[in-house]
């Protein structure tokens, strides 16, 4: 008790006080890391800014009818929103079909019914198709996929297709549901499986009414994750889909598209690149700013949805 | 019943008819049993956990497993509904035979013998959906034919549950109270119409008032069912069962292995009140363990 009166000399009271140089250095911990997060705001801000302003910019140099027309020819001042959303859908739906399938049965196999060793040799192999660079699939679905799978389904269907370009997108994204949703259902407690077995249930049945939807905010998120990264490919439909010279607005998926991200991407460096100050190029910011929009959305409602399926074990 | 008490090891009240009726059971034929166990031996990979276990379990009655913590109870009861299938290294030896057939034959579905066999765990382990999905979910997996909200009011009925979730079938069985989940999976487990249901330690995670809840409720079952409980509890094992198997680790120091062995299966009474082995009554009078 006496000792902690302030009469008294000696290091007591020091040692409470501390070092003043470690104090210090705290201090500059602290603002090193706060202007690393500040920066990265900062970056953001100035991006949104820019893109906000040019597509502000964009909007005022053109008649707003061009956004609405029969397709999207930046040169020829057609800037056809639908053209490219309805694009981006069409890859979207095309790839979660052969995703969402392929992706889960692969993420229910591989937490369900894969043997330990099995899972090691199969997971890292997964893992290799995530690796593989967009260019490669892009080349693959022009060269492989189109001539022998959409060619071959529909058989009016030409070299570039947004089929083609789907399903390569499709395989692109079939290692992120796979492992996302698998990891999903590793995390459901063995309890529950065996709360299932010993109901007398099968193990398909176990998986699907009993694993699956305890996993559900998991596997939502593994699909949003998905959707996020065929809505934001651009290489394998700049490559496959061909609608780098322009498109008209279609529905067809046997035919060629564009898609919103690949429209920037050929608006940037492609045939389609305008000379001057034309207003085909600040159309990119509107682009972009669209597609920034887009995702944000996705992201929320997956937020929205996972937050309200979240299950506590 | 008098000179009974006296010798009573440990402070229980025993059932009125205890006496009988577990004298009865003793004595009863094997044509009564619904478990005949033959030289069980439960491997775990190379770990020898439990061997050589013969044993009756009795019909409609309460058979209690007790015994130190890792002697095998829960490995052995877990041979009694193929549970340890699940479990990639263990490997069963021996017959488990359940009303004539061995459940380890190579013919025998083990889901076949899941749907007969029911079990409680431990721990509640309710599924992430609505009391009245929790319940549905057996009947519905084997195709049990009926009025389905019937077969559910049944249930709870059964687990002594339904006046306190009535109200709330649709919700999410996660807000029901600890007892009253595991009231829950008791219901789950008698809704798919069982032979036997396997306890392993209902009560362990429980209030005393939950606990006593879950041991009148097991009274009242083993009129239709026959149930085999896991307990650490020896007053429960005293209060409830009508046969105790006592177990326990027998260490090979030179080998450095600890393989269970059931020491003592008797009545109830007996094994609470005068054990012909002395590792039994130095484990219930709390001597050891
Ligand atoms: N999955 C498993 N893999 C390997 N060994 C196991 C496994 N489960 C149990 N064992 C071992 O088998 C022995 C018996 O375990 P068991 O769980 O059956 O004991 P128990 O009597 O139920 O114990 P407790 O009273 O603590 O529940 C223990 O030595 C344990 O370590
Ligand atoms: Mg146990």
């Amino acid at each position: 008790m006496t000792q902690l009166t302030p009469m008294l000399p000696g290091p007591e009271p020091m040692s409470l006080r501390g070092s003043p140089r470690r104090r210090r250095k705290e201090r500059s911990v602290h603002v090193v890391l706060l202007s690393a997060a500040l920066i990265s705001i900062l970056i953001s801000v100035g991006i949104v800014y820019s893109l906000v302003g040019n597509a502000i910019d964009f909007l005022q140099k053109i008649d707003l009818s061009q956004l609405w027309t029969t397709g999207y020819f930046p040169r020829r001042g057609l800037f056809d929103l639908k053209t490219l959303f309805i694009g981006s859908l069409l890859i979207t739906g095309v790839a979660l079909v052969v995703a969402g399938p392929i992706g889960l049965g692969a993420a229910i196999y591989l937490s369900e019914y894969a043997s330990p060793r099995m899972r090691r040799i199969c997971k890292p192999i997964l893992e290799v198709l995530a690796g593989i660079p967009s260019v490669v699939i892009g080349f693959f679905a022009l060269t492989w996929i189109a001539p022998n799978i959409v060619q071959r389904i529909f058989s009016q269907s030409g070299t570039f297709s947004l089929a083609a370009a789907g399903i390569g997108v499709g395989i692109l994204i079939i290692p992120i549901i796979a492992s996302v949703a698998e990891d999903a259902m590793r995390a459901v407690p063995l309890a529950l499986r065996e709360a299932s077995y010993g109901l007398g249930a099968r193990k398909i049945t176990t998986s699907v009414r009993v694993v699956l939807p305890a996993a559900v905010s998991g596997i939502v998120a593994a699909f949003i994750l998905g959707i996020s990264r065929a809505i934001g490919e651009t290489l394998v439909v700049a490559l496959a889909a061909g609608g780098s010279g322009g498109s008209v607005f279609t529905t067809d998926i046997t035919g060629p598209g564009q898609t919103v991200t690949a429209a920037i991407a050929s608006l940037s460096f492609g045939s389609d690149q305008p000379a001057g100050d034309d207003a085909a190029f600040q159309s990119l910011y509107f682009l972009g700013i669209i597609l920034f929009i887009f995702t944000l959305l996705l992201n929320l409602a997956g937020d929205v949805f996972v937050r309200r399926t979240r299950q506590h074990y | 019943m008098n000179q009974l008490t006296e010798q009573t090891l440990v402070t229980v009240t025993l059932p009125e008819s205890s006496p009988e009726r577990s004298g009865d059971a003793a004595n009863r034929a094997d044509d009564d049993s619904v478990f005949s166990l033959r030289g069980v031996n439960v491997h775990y990979g190379s770990f020898h956990a439990v061997r050589d276990i013969t044993m009756e379990i009795p019909r409609r009655q309460i058979t209690a497993l007790i015994g130190p913590s890792g002697c095998g109870k829960s490995t052995l009861l877990r041979c009694f509904n193929r549970m340890n299938d699940l479990i990639t290294t263990a490997k069963v030896s021996g017959s488990v035979i359940y009303n004539g057939e061995n459940l380890y034959d190579s013919y025998v579905d083990a889901v076949e013998v899941r749907r007969r066999i029911g079990m409680v765990f431990q721990k509640p382990n309710p599924f992430p959906k609505s009391i009245y999905d929790n319940i549905a979910f057996g009947p519905k997996v084997n195709g049990i034919k009926g009025n389905m909200d019937d077969l559910v009011e049944q249930a709870l009925r059964d687990a002594a549950l339904w006046d306190e979730v009535k109200d709330k079938l649709k919700q999410n069985a996660y807000g029901l109270s600890g007892g009253q989940q595991q009231r829950m999976c008791i219901a789950r487990a008698i809704a798919v119409q069982p032979d036997v249901i396997l306890m392993d330690e209902p009560c362990s995670a429980l209030d005393p008032i939950a606990s006593a809840r879950i041991e009148d409720l097991m009274t009242e079952l083993k009129a239709q069912y026959t149930i085999v409980i896991v307990t650490h509890n020896m007053q429960q094992a005293a209060r409830v069962s009508d046969r105790t198997a006592f177990f326990t680790v027998e260490v090979d120091e030179a080998r450095s292995s600890r393989t269970g062995i059931l020491v003592e299966f008797d009545t109830a009474q007996r094994i609470f009140t005068n054990p012909s082995d002395s590792r039994t009554e130095a484990y219930i009078t709390g001597r050891f363990g």
